[in-house]
């Protein structure tokens, strides 16, 4: 293989079905918007993963930095009840 | 037995069989890696393909013959492709030109055989026109890439044409076995490719900036009636050494 420039960064989004979210499955190395869906095609749905496919540039992911997960997340760790899991749920209701 | 039909699926196998092991050598030695899995997929569906037209040719033959006693138990005048399938992989520009010729060729070929009357044909090219689609479109992007990119991709590309150019007159080569066939609708004549072939082609090549080369004819015998070019037998050489090491060997 070249170690020569293998192209931009992207990532690809995969909707596994009609209706689903798109879901982020991997990344890739392609020069353009074109040749990056060719390739993402034959990376990441070959074997019927799914049935649409997103794909942005890395450089255009706003990610949060790992020095500010304190920060970000920890508070959240003693707030089990922000989840609406004490309700009780009546007998017969379905799909909750 | 219907021997026109059987060698008629032979033909057909025989081409998607040999590219695709053509495809299968350069399996993880692509430019890079998207590219590399991307072109090995392109062998795995032609692959698939001729295991379909084989299979038809084994049970058309009967007699517990079965696709991969044609794949890997035949000697090479037995083998059915074109030359075109058959040159090796002298650069990535000589594997793009070879495929593209040829998805081209499989194009036309697949939308006419889905029409025609016998149903087993009809249904494998039905399935495979959605892959050589993909594959079209593919090469083509490549080959106007190369032809538009540095001034050294255009001139490798153009040259790969050029060098291979003279196998493409086999693809329209026709003889009494198909003109038969497409009597009664069982197959097409290679001859009525031709047109669709070269107008795309040409389309291609004016996007690309690249000239079609003018040499086509450079033998007398075609690997569609088993004579071959001498790089066959070094490609059989080495694909049908497993199965000679430990035949019926299973996994």
């Amino acid at each position: 293989m070249s170690t020569d420039n293998q192209g931009i960064l992207w990532e690809v989004f995969v909707q596994p079905k009609p209706g689903k979210p798109h879901k982020h499955v991997g990344s890739l190395h392609a020069y353009d918007k074109e040749m990056a869906m060719k390739a993402a095609r034959d990376l990441y749905t070959r074997r019927q993963e799914g049935c649409g496919i997103w794909i942005v540039k890395a450089d255009d992911v706003i990610s949060s930095q790992s020095t500010d997960a304190e920060a970000f997340f920890d508070p959240a760790d003693d707030k089990i009840y922000r989840h609406p899991t004490f309700y009780k749920i009546p007998d017969g209701v379905k799909h909750i | 037995m219907n021997t026109d039909l059987y060698t008629y699926c032979l033909r057909l196998g025989d081409n998607g069989l040999i590219l695709s092991h053509r495809i299968a050598e350069y399996c993880s030695k692509g430019p890079h890696l998207e590219e590399d899995l991307a072109i090995t997929n392109v062998g795995l569906d032609l692959l698939g393909q001729a295991e379909s037209f084989l299979k038809y040719a084994a049970d058309i033959k009967g007699g517990g013959l079965t696709e991969d006693d044609l794949a890997f138990r035949r000697k090479e005048h037995e083998y059915l492709c074109v030359h075109l399938t058959e040159i090796p992989n002298i650069d990535y520009a000589y594997i793009l030109a070879r495929q593209f010729l040829m998805d081209v060729y499989h194009f036309y070929l697949y939308k006419k055989l889905v029409a025609i009357e016998d149903p087993i044909i009809s249904g494998i090219a039905a399935k495979a026109i959605k892959e050589v689609n993909y594959h079209l479109q593919r090469s083509t992007d490549w080959v106007i890439r190369l032809g538009n990119g540095t001034d050294e991709s255009s001139q490798r590309i153009q040259e790969a044409f050029y060098n291979i150019w003279m196998y493409t007159d086999e693809l329209f080569e026709t003889d009494d076995i198909e003109k038969n066939l497409e009597k009664k609708n069982l197959g097409v004549t290679s001859s009525s490719l031709k047109k669709d072939w070269e107008v795309k082609v040409k389309e291609v090549f004016a996007l690309a900036g690249l000239s079609i080369p003018s040499i086509t004819k450079h033998s007398l015998g075609y690997g569609k009636y088993g004579i071959h070019t001498e790089y066959l037998g070094y490609l059989l050489a080495e694909m049908q050494h497993l199965n000679l090491l430990y035949p019926d060997a299973k996994w």
